[in-house]
């Protein structure tokens, strides 16, 4: 009886594992999720305010909004098909989703990062000063990214530092330690970093503006069954936008949510070009330099071995914009579409 | 009557009972990832044994695009050679103050209240301080394996010294021995193969250490790689090098399992009669 028990378990446990790949039908109930990011808390005040259900409603479906506390591990839930929609950068998108073979669209454009992340050195105020240095940061990280943009602006490559795999979580323990001298991370803990003595920011993501986007990803095929998931998502994020600009106690909510104060979140803002207006996201969206940054994207993601085992070039994936595909057009993965964004600007949601 | 506690398998049976279970999972795990992989061939969650094989061919036998290295065994020599850094201090701080703790009442009172508070501090807890006071670099990963360890070991040390017959202190007393020649002729003897057991009891305890200091700042050792990997989900990867970290471990069990058995084989002849 145990054996069957425990063999019984086992198939189950299998079985569990099987249907893991979304499941692309007409369904009512939608599970999206989201991480702590100052261009993502506004998914928490929506969940709680409730402007999402408010939305959810309107369009007859349910949506659970879900927060993870581990990003990476909220990209990996998202990909192994536990979630249908989830908060991402662009880079995690194309090397996360779209690299397991998840076609995945960026349905709403939220932001980009403004001088949210940086470069930060100890005791040195410009970034060639960096040559010879180990580097801490998150590896294979959008701060990789950012690091790798950087040294190319001032002629240095990877080869001229020493890069070392440091988790977010202890960023900023580590800068405190007289062994760290250089690190590349963004914010929170970039603000906290860089109010340490003796500490430079040399290098920031407003130096590459629009290179690093905040979106919210959905599986391709779970809104093309279902555009009301999309009309419903957009819906509140516009409410949600709305609301936060005129309401204080909006971005209180989402400052305490994110271990800060107001003054703590409002200089967050400061450095994150939020699109507050759909047609602003929408501009962006279509604009050709998007195409360019998803190649620069696609370029470094090959270059560090991360866009699959299939990738014998950076085109491998295909990456859809409205100004044009980069990469494989028969292996398209990541598609930018604003057109539900562009609902919302007309006012037809 | 034939009851079923009185029924064992023949040899050969007997192993095949040791495989069958291993077979279905294999088996369950084959079904699964081709149910997977069907569905999405990209899929990274459940690769197959062909991916698998590629993944370990990639990681052992080429040498990496970006450093030239051969990343399996420049990780395996990384994490090995910490661990054996930080398993050895352990031990040698458990048999030298596990040993003094056990035989001098002075050092018992002085230090075992001590090592007691500190083997209940969970090491994850003080991470933060440890690299302030040891640094990012190699030694706080070396600590860290120390201090989740060591204590454990002089604790349990000193209980085995204080374990040994009365009788055999008092009878080396009568023959003229002083302090320092019990010491090293009654009590290490004794206690040397307990401290082998000790140490491949705490290997995996020390493992997880290694990989979690691993975890927060490294450039290699098995721990790192899993790390990095793990951000676009190489299970590809992950799942031959934790095969490779249980192999490693059960090499290390095994050799310190004979190296008992051949330094001190009266313990294991006591220990045999015991059970």
């Amino acid at each position: 009886m145990k054996k069957l028990k425990a063999l019984f378990s086992a198939l189950t446990l299998a079985a569990a594992l099987v249907p893991g790949v979304v499941q692309a039908k007409e369904k009512s109930s939608f599970d999206i999720c989201w991480s702590i990011y100052v261009g993502w808390m506004p998914w928490d005040y929506g969940a709680s305010s409730g402007i999402v259900k408010k939305w959810a409603d309107k369009y007859d479906i349910d949506i659970n909004v879900v927060q993870i506390n581990d990003y990476v591990e909220s990209i990996n839930q998202y990909s192994a098909g536990q979630f249908d929609a989830c908060t991402m950068t662009n880079m995690d998108a194309l090397t996360i989703p779209a690299a397991s073979g998840v076609d995945s669209t960026a349905l709403i454009v939220g932001d980009f990062s403004n001088g949210n992340d940086g470069v930060v050195l100890k005791g040195a105020s410009k970034l060639s000063d960096i040559k010879g240095q180990k580097v801490n940061l998150v590896e294979l990280s959008v701060s990789h990214y950012l690091l790798a943009r950087g040294l190319e602006s001032v002629g240095l490559s990877e080869k001229d530092i020493s890069v070392v795999n440091t988790s977010d979580a202890d960023m900023v323990a580590a800068y405190g330690t007289a062994d760290v001298s250089a690190v590349t991370t963004w914010n929170p803990l970039l603000s906290e970093i860089e109010a340490m003595p003796n500490s430079n920011k040399v290098f920031d993501s407003s130096n590459i503006p629009g290179e690093i986007i905040d979106l919210l990803v959905v599986n391709t095929d779970v809104l093309a069954d279902n555009p009301k998931l999309g009309k419903a998502l957009v819906g509140a994020w516009y409410e949600i936008m709305a609301t936060m600009q005129v309401k204080d106690s909006a971005r209180v909510q989402m400052a305490e949510a994110s271990g800060t104060n107001l003054a703590g979140f409002d200089a967050q803002l400061a450095t994150t070009k939020m699109f507050f207006d759909a047609a602003d996201a929408v501009k962006f969206t279509k604009s050709p330099e998007l195409v360019k940054t998803m190649q620069y994207v696609a370029e470094f993601s090959f270059k560090h071995g991360i866009l699959g085992d299939g990738a014998d070039d950076a085109s491998f994936i295909g990456i859809e914009t409205p100004a044009g595909v980069y990469g494989d057009k028969n292996n398209i993965k990541l598609r930018f579409n604003p057109s539900y964004m562009q609902m919302k600007a007309e006012g037809k949601l | 009557m034939k009851r079923l506690i009185n029924l064992a398998p023949s040899r050969p049976f007997s192993v095949l009972l040791a495989i069958l279970p291993f077979a279905v999972l294999v088996v369950l795990y084959i079904a699964a990832s081709d149910a997977r992989l069907a569905e999405n061939a990209n899929d990274k969650l459940l690769p197959s044994i062909a991916q698998f094989s590629a993944a370990i061919e990639r990681m052992a036998f080429e040498p990496s695009k970006r450093t030239g290295e051969y990343l399996l065994w420049v990780d395996t020599a990384a994490s090995l050679w910490r661990l054996f850094q930080g398993v050895m201090i352990s031990a040698l701080m458990g048999l030298i103050f596990g040993a003094c703790m056990g035989l001098f009442p002075y050092a018992r009172s002085a230090m075992s209240p001590l090592f007691v508070a500190i083997s209940l501090i969970p090491p994850m807890a003080i991470l933060p301080i440890l690299f302030i006071v040891f640094g990012l670099g190699e030694v706080s990963k070396v600590v860290l394996i120390v201090i989740g360890i060591a204590p454990f070991i002089i604790r349990d040390m000193q209980a085995r010294v204080l374990e040994l017959p009365k009788e055999q202190l008092i009878k080396a007393q009568t023959l003229g021995a002083n302090s320092w020649q019990i010491l090293v002729r009654v009590v290490l003897p004794q206690i040397m193969p307990r401290l082998i057991a000790l140490v491949s009891l705490s290997l995996g305890a020390a493992w997880l250490f290694l990989i979690a200091g691993e975890a927060i700042a490294a450039q290699e050792g098995l721990g790192y790689r899993i790390f990095l990997v793990r951000r676009y989900m190489a299970m590809d990867v992950i799942l031959p090098y934790v095969a490779w970290i249980t192999f490693l471990a059960f090499i290390t069990d095994y050799a310190l399992k004979q190296l008992s058995r051949k330094s001190f084989p009266w313990f294991h002849a006591l220990q045999g009669a015991k059970s």
